[in-house]
């Protein structure tokens, strides 16, 4: 027996990586761990883009999601990066910035080099709201007027070191004032707040904020142009002389283990954009306000890329 | 009353199949222990991928009726409470269970759901735009004094004496921390990497509750000589109907507390059904039969948890606001429909909102006949041999606690906190403060740690939690319910030194 398991070890190791699994991958279901709870924004759009896997020109098998949420994110991405099987058959959902920043401001088991982005399915840009009867109509108003009142004007957002604080700290350097950031369990606590009056603004996702947009001030959007899909009127922290860019943007996508073969990652690469662009997926997303964006795997590697360094340098002696 | 020309759509075959099949699946669901409302729901919406929208809503809203009254199924007959919203139920209701009156304590407690329920859900259709900006108003100053005054109630539930009570609830509290916090991201007691996520409320609820009862059944063997053994009676529908109208104060209590907390947005309806029980003892004749089978208990916890369901949804609909983690999933279920919530859901989606509240007033009768029918047979559990019974339990409690974040790290926190549990319950220890506190810590932390953080950017942390009409009402119960208690420990010691003066004499 023992002499067995030894020969086998060796003839796994022997054989190209990929040797097997590509050419008849997937001959069973795929699974996709959310790291969020059911019904958050991540899993809910990730239920809509993997909705048609098993169809005949994409993947064939249908992408089960498996929620492991908890921490933030960190549950579920520890659990990936450490444990998952690297056959391709286990993939994960991803949310830049989070994970990147949490990898550099604590001790996660992940990172960007040991983990294969896919492919990236949507972007959800911060914006800046305040309630609709408050006194301020643009971000150079609430600037001057936190210039007079230093320290008193509090903003809320989902949680640290999130797309939402990235972008709270970004539109305090820009606009050279302290403001007061109130960390909330996620979104949507986080722009009850502004509703209700409890914060004198808020930094929250483009697509939620548009939905109550009846009660709701939208002042900027922390993205490198408007939105033209739902607010096209509302401009851009660039537009109105702020060095804001879109390093906080949500995006959100696929990824795979470290050490998954070359030949898997690369027909994964080539079906999930197209899954992305199919038409029911496309109509289902704009229904529930969900930005979409797709970006091919060499694209997402750019952007994580891009994200390590700003991020690094931004939440260095925060 | 234009929620009464939305009715047609409700009555066509295809929407009482999908209804019945809502209803009985949420009930099925509900009574698993694990499966919370709330994951139900979320489990539920993918089907409504491929139903028109009217008709998928009218699945989540009857699910969501349905689960939330099943969680009580497991607690009256399994003392396990399907979600936290049923630990009140289980208090008196798996007492009457063990004596045999598990069917009458089913019906009553159907009974109550569907009047709460259906309270609540026509505070939904009337109230609506008057509660809608007022429950926005609670802010974390007012979601702390509310999560104070739950604590105010651990030390008089269901304990020996209120010293146990405390220290029970303190137990708990400390359980809570564990885990990275949720506002600074602080990680806190994490020794191993089970413990990164912190303690699932579900998880920890079924260890507490089921773990203590398994290792019983197990010591006392097959032939346990001290197992009282209850014939279970049959019960009947119409007795028991007329007993809970009967619990009118319970009825009230009930219906008044689970509107008022389902209103407010982040507290939740876990603790609706506790505080409704705790109250409804306060006030009731026979406050001393609580604890060991009294039917008002039940009337008084079912009634409030099903009364949260319509009002906890009235900032979802109007302000798009998700007041409740099942409302955030509901949201979900709207949006991929193309149905955006908001001031002008009611005027641009009339059709598909209005079918939606129907469904859930229909749901509630369709709960309560199916509920009725099966609470005869379901009682019967009871009969079941210990060790049989002990098995059952046991697959119950690993597959509900892993199936919570698909996590063998939840297992073996249910296991430990179980296991833990046997032992202080020997001590005269109980699991529903323990619960309690877990449930309260982070609600009060978290609004504490934020007001600071308000606070200080306004005029201060002292005038931010102390002024405000709605703050100063919150303090005012805390001291009420804190004298009631005192009053209550003190009246109970001149009555024990009464009576043991009068035994000596």
């Amino acid at each position: 027996m023992k002499k067995f398991l030894i020969a086998a070890a060796a003839l796994s190791v022997a054989l190209p990586a990929g040797y097997a699994a590509a050419a008849d991958y997937p001959d069973k279901p795929v699974s996709l761990t959310v790291a969020y709870s059911p019904g958050g924004a991540t899993d809910f759009q990730a239920r809509i883009v993997t909705m048609v896997a098993a169809n005949k020109g994409l993947l064939g098998q249908p992408i089960v999601i498996l929620n492991r949420p908890g921490a933030g994110g960190k549950v579920g991405w520890n659990h990936f990066a450490s444990r998952a099987s690297t056959d391709g058959y286990q993939m994960a959902a991803y949310n830049v910035p989070h994970f990147i920043a949490q990898s550099i401001k604590f001790k996660t088991k992940y990172n960007i080099d040991n983990l294969e982005p896919i492919a990236n399915w949507g972007a959800d840009p911060a914006v800046l709201v305040v309630n609709k009867k408050s006194k301020f109509n643009s971000v150079k108003d609430l600037a001057a007027w936190a210039k007079d009142n230093p320290g008193k004007v509090t903003v809320s957002g989902a949680g640290l070191f999130v797309g939402h604080h990235i972008a709270f700290l970004q539109i305090q350097k820009a606009l050279g004032v302290k403001l007061r950031y109130v960390p909330h369990k996620g979104g949507a606590p986080a722009l009850k707040s502004v509703l209700g009056g409890q914060v004198i603004a808020g930094v929250n996702n483009l697509s939620d904020s548009y939905r109550s947009r009846g009660n709701l001030k939208i002042l900027g959007i922390a993205d490198l142009q408007r939105d033209k899909q739902f607010l096209p009127d509302v401009p851009t922290f660039k537009e109105q002389g702020y060095a804001v860019d879109d390093s906080s943007v949500n995006f959100r996508g696929i990824m795979v283990r470290k050490g998954t073969p070359q030949a898997v990652i690369d027909k994964l690469a080539a079906i999930m954009p197209k899954m992305f662009a199919n038409k029911r997926v496309a109509k289902q997303m704009r229904n529930g306000g969900s930005p979409i964006r797709i970006m091919d795997r060499a694209a997402v590697q750019k952007m994580w890329a891009e994200r390590q360094k700003f991020l690094t340098g931004l939440l260095k002696g925060l | 009353m234009e929620f009464l020309d939305h009715f047609g759509a409700v009555f066509t075959w295809s929407s009482m199949l999908i209804l019945c099949a809502g209803t009985i699946g949420g009930l099925l669901l509900g009574a698993t222990p694990g499966l919370s409302p709330t994951m139900a729901v979320a489990l539920l919406i993918p089907f409504t991928f491929h139903m028109d929208p009217a008709q998928g809503l009218m699945l989540l809203g009857a699910a969501y009726t349905s689960t939330v009254a099943g969680g009580a199924v497991s607690a009256i007959l399994l003392n396990i409470p399907g979600a936290p919203a049923n630990i009140a139920t289980a208090l008196d209701g798996n007492v009457m269970a063990r004596k045999g009156a598990g069917a009458r304590a089913l019906q009553i407690c159907f009974i109550s759901s569907a009047i709460g329920g259906v309270l609540g859900i026509l505070v939904l259709i009337f109230l609506t735009p008057v509660l809608a900006s007022w429950a926005l108003k609670f802010g974390p100053s007012h979601l702390f004094w509310v999560a104070i005054l739950g604590v105010t109630i651990i030390g008089t539930l269901d304990s020996k004496s209120v010293v146990k009570g405390l220290l029970a609830g303190c137990l708990g509290l400390w359980i809570a921390m564990i885990g990275s916090d949720s506002v600074q991201g602080v990680e806190r007691f994490i020794f191993t990497e089970e413990l990164e996520g912190g303690v699932h409320i579900i998880a920890a609820l079924i260890g507490l509750f089921a773990i203590p009862q398994v290792i019983e059944m197990l010591a006392g063997g097959r032939h346990d000589p001290n197992r009282s053994v209850f014939e279970v009676r049959r019960a009947s529908v119409w007795r028991s109907a007329m007993e809970t109208i009967s619990k009118v104060r319970a009825l009230i209590i009930g219906g008044v507390v689970g509107t008022v907390v389902g209103l407010i947005p982040g507290a939740g309806g876990q603790i609706a059904g506790l505080v409704a029980y705790d109250q409804s003892r306060r006030f009731s004749k026979n406050s001393a039969k609580y604890g060991t089978g009294e039917s008002e208990g039940v009337v008084a916890a079912e009634s409030a948890n099903n009364a949260m369901v319509g009002p906890s949804l009235v900032p979802l609909l109007t302000l798009s606001v998700p007041g409740s983690p099942t409302a955030a999933v509901l949201l979900g279920g709207l949006l991929i429909h193309g149905i955006f919530p908001g001031p002008d859901l009611f005027q641009k989606h009339a059709a598909v909102a209005f079918s939606f509240i129907n469904s859930m007033l229909i749901g509630q009768i369709l709960m309560l006949v199916f509920g009725l029918a099966i609470a005869g047979l379901a009682a019967k559990v009871i009969e079941v041999k210990p060790p049989i019974l002990a098995g059952a339990i046991l697959v119950l409690a690993v597959f509900g606690s892993y199936s919570v974040q698909n996590s063998m790290a939840d297992v073996a926190i249910m296991l430990v906190l179980g296991i833990g549990m046997y032992f202080l319950a020997q001590y005269g220890f109980s699991p529903a403060p323990l619960v309690l506190g877990i449930i309260l810590g982070p609600i009060a932390e978290h609004n504490y740690v934020q007001g600071r953080i308000i606070g200080e950017a306004q005029d201060g942390i002292a005038a931010y939690f102390l002024t405000g009409w709605l703050n100063v009402l919150l303090i005012a119960f805390v001291v009420l319910s804190l004298g009631y208690s005192i009053a209550g420990e003190i009246r109970a010691k001149r009555k024990d030194r009464a009576d043991s003066a009068g035994a000596v004499a």
